[in-house]
């Protein structure tokens, strides 16, 4: 691929051709604000806080969006960009609820985050605040659009990620916002409940039902920022800190795509299920199941030791006592009625390697091709 | 014109505004004198003359070409119209508006100070019909362009006649196309852009409705230029009469192999499809256009990518606007080097104005760029109406500014405007008397902007609306002092910030405003004055005792009850139960109530 030089507030990278200015400066570690970029969607220019100063153009250019050229000068900060960056976060604290105490979103709050950086705790362009009622009609996804910052990143993910395409802006101008088809709930929609809109929104706009309450994660950017500071991994930190909560990485046992996921857990228990943008399969996305069924894990009625029926009632025994009875009678089915008369049925819950290890159980230790799997069904 | 071996022919303006004004009554009446039969005459109809403000207005040729114009006409006048004028050969001097042998008449300079190229068509031929538009040359400059001309010849044409885009940014057209025509790509687009949405602008609205294939002769011409085979006209539904006249024009073009596969005997294809707008105004912005004509949300991208490399359905398009490529067929007509003898350096042939407000005369002005702001207000408006002072003219839509009586020698040319914070814009031209508060002025304009916001960009979505409630709250009286430096410094963020030009521009009335009229903001904020006697809030109604003759209109509609008065005796207006809504003063017959 072809390269390109760029200047970036005085220093010099190489990045290849096409690549957005955002791209190179955040690949080299320079810090341009963003509100509606979401490296999973196509770029979109709304926010304006990622406005850089090119050397020759004519205007300020979105940084999202423009793409860089070979020999381009560029100026992530000045007065003039600052300047315009706090107008624009104190515009967008105008007009939203000031209750982050209350808010699941508050510690990873984009907006919060921009807050925090110009030193905004109120906005100094009061005005008229819009009262919106929050959605809750279902059982996965709150939408608070008085928390929404227009950012549009809910509407992208669902059309250009999931192909589904529950939401479009409704009205104009400040009235704009968000929505449904004609407000319809979102099961009367085609909307499947993977929650991306959730994993998306910046604020507190778009949130999972199932966590509601359950304790909020820790900055995690901040924690992150420590952890490589002091050259501790995050359990080291997190217990050194004495925080409650740990995340743990793991990789969804629903089916053989293998994305990543953070279980956050408070006293062992689940609190959140998150993926890691970028990384893995899922590059940070997730299905509904991914997302929000992990109920199972904590389940009293989840089974922990194998169960053998004695009579009417299943009794409690260990793994060698059950898998040599199950030996036993596949041995005695396949004397008595062949092997063709054992079918063996695999899962998508579990890995490829081991669902080779089935066909291969079934085919070389059984000796029938009687091999199917359940993401057939 | 014609008079198809009749004595007369008789035309009606019947555009929009003709019919609004009453013209399909009149229309009614002379279609049936027609019919009936006696009158030495041909009926028809045509668009929009231009005359505003003496709507409607009818055309009587004569057989040696001469004519008279009549303004103010009704059903009822029709009688007399025919009786003196058709049947006796006798003009009816009072009615007069324009006559073609006495140029100096009536409103005569209305028309005598104008230039007429975009509209020289409009209101002299029937819109519906292609067969008027052949017999004056129409279709000839495609027929040439597409015989005689490469592509790129074209272009040069355009270019050396150094026409620059009508829609109100003023980029050179011909360098516009040549971006379109050299851009990598089999397949490109051209859109005629007829989404006019600026309060006070009805130029393309006027030349759809009055001399539609001007326009598509442009497209022709254009398409053929940047190698497009599909054009699109998009235009607002709110033009029904524009959209059911392009209908027709296309049909019959059609029909005579105008348009579709190897037109005007070439093995060139073009064709055009009309694509509604559903009344967004920020769909005049091409990339949100563009969304528009794909399907979505209209809503600007931002640029870079230009549509000349990416545009409509990621393909090169071209996007011009209505007037620009309704000057094209005279150009290629007549040659560039022609259309350029008129203008100034930098700007070259003719600028169509929407003049209205409270100007005397209100209607379509197409003047040579290069004329004086006054020119056109005065000679060719004729003026403020009548006892009023010009107080300033608002130029360029909600995206223009406002400029006083000092710069009224401004020329009419792209760069000088812009040098006064104002903007040519599309051409709205909105004339203010001494009772226009500005302040009230910059506020209308802002809440148009607001509305018409996308929502899309946070400096345009938010930042206008805290301007705007900036401005009510000025208006109402509860200006702060610092309310003047929020205004200056929000504009600037949002001039700087916004994603598209309807939020790039649209602080510009207030900055003008607050440029040449600042004390009327500072009257409004530190004295709780509106000195045009406009804001409700800032004004106290009195009646002049010296000149109240006690008629009683007030009383009458005061929907408070607060005027009294014995009659024919001076009245008075109790200032506690007046609530400022200033009826009375509509309806005093001798100006004795007095706003302050």
């Amino acid at each position: 691929m072809d390269q390109i030089k760029v200047e970036i507030d005085g220093s010099e990278f190489t990045a290849p051709a096409g690549s957005t200015i955002l791209e190179i400066a955040r690949a080299n570690g320079v810090y341009i604000p963003t509100l509606c970029y979401d490296p999973r969607l196509t770029p979109y220019g709304a926010c304006r806080l990622c406005l850089v100063e090119v050397e020759g153009a004519r205007a300020l250019l979105p940084s999202c969006y423009a793409r860089a050229e070979d020999g381009m000068k560029i100026q992530t900060t000045n007065e003039k960009l600052e300047r315009i960056r706090k107008t624009l976060v104190e515009l967008l604290v105008s007009d939203h609820p000031m209750e982050c105490m209350g808010c699941e979103k508050s510690g990873r709050c984009e907006l919060q985050e921009l807050a925090q950086r110009y030193d905004i705790t109120e906005s100094g362009y009061a005005g008229e605040k819009h009262e919106y009622i929050e959605f809750s009609e279902n059982p996965f996804v709150t939408r608070d659009y008085n928390k929404c910052i227009m950012c549009g990143r809910c509407i992208r993910i669902c059309r250009e990620v999931q192909g589904v395409g529950v939401y479009d802006f409704v009205n104009r101008g400040f009235e704009a916002v968000p929505g449904t088809p004609f407000e319809r709930p979102m099961q009367e929609t085609p909307c499947e409940f993977c929650g991306q809109c959730i994993s998306t929104c910046p604020t507190g706009a778009i949130k999972a039902r199932p966590y509601e309450g359950d304790g909020r994660v820790a900055a995690r950017d901040i924690l992150r920022n420590a952890c490589a500071y002091f050259h501790m991994s995050e359990e080291e930190m997190t217990k050194a800190l004495g925080l409650e909560e740990w995340k743990v990485r793991t990789t969804c046992a629903y089916c053989g795509c293998g994305c990543q996921l953070d279980l956050h857990v408070i006293d062992n228990r689940i609190v959140e299920v998150t993926s890691p943008l970028m990384e893995g399969a899922g590059q940070g996305n997730l299905c509904v199941k991914g997302r929000f069924g992990y109920d199972f894990v904590g389940s009293r009625e989840r089974l922990t030791r194998p169960l053998i029926r004695k009579g009417k009632k299943f009794v409690e025994t260990d793994w060698d006592t059950a898998l040599d009875l199950v030996a036993k009678k596949l041995g005695g089915t396949k004397k008595k009625s062949g092997a063709d008369s054992i079918a063996v049925l695999a899962s998508a819950r579990i890995t490829n390697e081991e669902n080779y290890l089935i066909q291969k159980f079934a085919r070389a230790g059984i000796g029938t091709n009687n091999v199917d799997h359940c993401a057939r069904l | 014109m014609g008079t198809s071996g009749h004595r007369y022919k008789v035309v009606l303006g019947y555009g929009t505004c003709g019919i609004a004004a009453g013209a399909t009554g009149v229309r009614d009446a002379l279609e049936e004198a027609e019919k009936a039969g006696g009158y030495d005459m041909d009926f028809d109809i045509a668009g929009c003359m231009g005359y505003c403000f003496i709507e409607p207005v009818v055309e009587v040729f004569d057989s040696e070409g001469g004519s008279v114009i009549y303004g103010d006409m009704t059903a009822k006048k029709v009688a007399q119209l025919l009786d003196e004028h058709i049947k006796s050969g006798k003009v009816i001097e009072d009615w007069v508006v324009r006559k073609s042998d006495q140029p100096e008449a009536g409103e005569g300079d209305f028309l005598a100070n104008q230039h007429r190229v975009v509209l020289r068509n409009c209101g002299k031929i029937n819109p519906e019909s292609i067969e008027e538009y052949i017999e004056i040359g129409g279709y000839e400059a495609a027929k040439k362009a597409l015989a005689t001309m490469s592509p790129d010849e074209v272009i040069e044409e355009v270019s050396a006649a150094g026409i620059r885009g009508r829609g109100g940014a003023g980029f050179p057209t011909g360098t516009k196309w040549g971006f379109a025509r050299k851009s990598p790509g089999d397949i490109k687009y051209l859109i005629c852009n007829a989404d006019e949405g600026d309060p006070g602008a009805f130029m393309d609205r006027s030349v759809l409705e009055g001399d539609p294939h001007t326009v598509i002769e442009g497209m022709i011409l254009a398409g053929y230029a940047i190698g497009a085979r599909q054009g699109y006209i998009y235009c607002r539904a709110e033009y029904p009469l524009a959209l059911k006249r392009l209908d027709i024009a296309l049909e019959e073009c059609h029909r005579r192999g105008f348009l579709g596969e190897g037109i005007f005997g070439s093995d060139w294809d073009f064709d055009i499809r009309i694509k509604k707008g559903a009344g967004a105004f920020v769909c005049g912005e091409e990339t949100a256009m563009m969304a528009s004509i794909e399907g979505k949300r209209g809503m600007p991208n931002p640029r870079p990518p230009f549509p000349a490399n990416q545009g409509l359905w990621g393909k090169p398009t071209n996007i011009n606007n209505v007037e620009t490529l309704a000057a094209i067929p005279w150009i290629i007509a007549n040659g560039g080097a022609e259309y350029a003898k008129t203008g100034t350096e930098k700007s070259k042939g003719t600028k169509v104005f929407c003049l209205a407000g409270k100007v005397r005369r209100s209607g379509l002005a197409e003047v040579p760029m290069g004329y004086t702001l006054r020119q056109v207000i005065f000679d060719v408006g004729g003026g403020v109406q009548a006892g009023k002072e010009f107080k300033a003219v608002q130029m360029g839509g909600p995206s223009g500014g406002c400029l006083p009586a000092a710069l009224l020698d401004t020329l009419v040319d792209y760069d000088a405007i812009i040098a006064t914070g104002a903007i040519m814009g599309s051409g709205g031209m909105i004339v203010a008397d001494d009772r226009t508060c500005m302040v009230d002025l910059a506020r209308y304009f802002l809440s148009f902007t607001q509305e018409e916001s996308c929502g899309k960009c946070t400096p345009c979505r938010i930042g206008t609306k805290r301007m705007l409630e900036i401005l009510e709250r000025i208006c109402e009286g509860r200006g702060e002092p610092d309310d003047i430096d929020k205004l200056d410094e929000l504009a600037a963020d949002i001039k700087a910030a916004s994603l598209c030009a309807l939020g790039g521009t649209a602080p510009n009335p207030v900055l003008t405003t607050l440029k040449y009229f600042r004390n009327e903001y500072e009257d409004h904020i530190l004295n709780h004055k509106c000195t045009a006697g406009v804001c409700p809030a800032l004004i106290t109604l009195h009646i002049d005792p010296e000149t109240c003759i006690g008629c009683g209109a007030c009383v009458k509609v005061c929907p408070t009850e607060a005027i009294t008065g014995e009659k024919k005796q001076p009245h008075v207006i109790d200032v506690e139960a007046c609530i400022r809504c200033k009826m009375c003063l509509s309806r005093c017959p001798e100006d004795s109530i007095i706003a302050e």
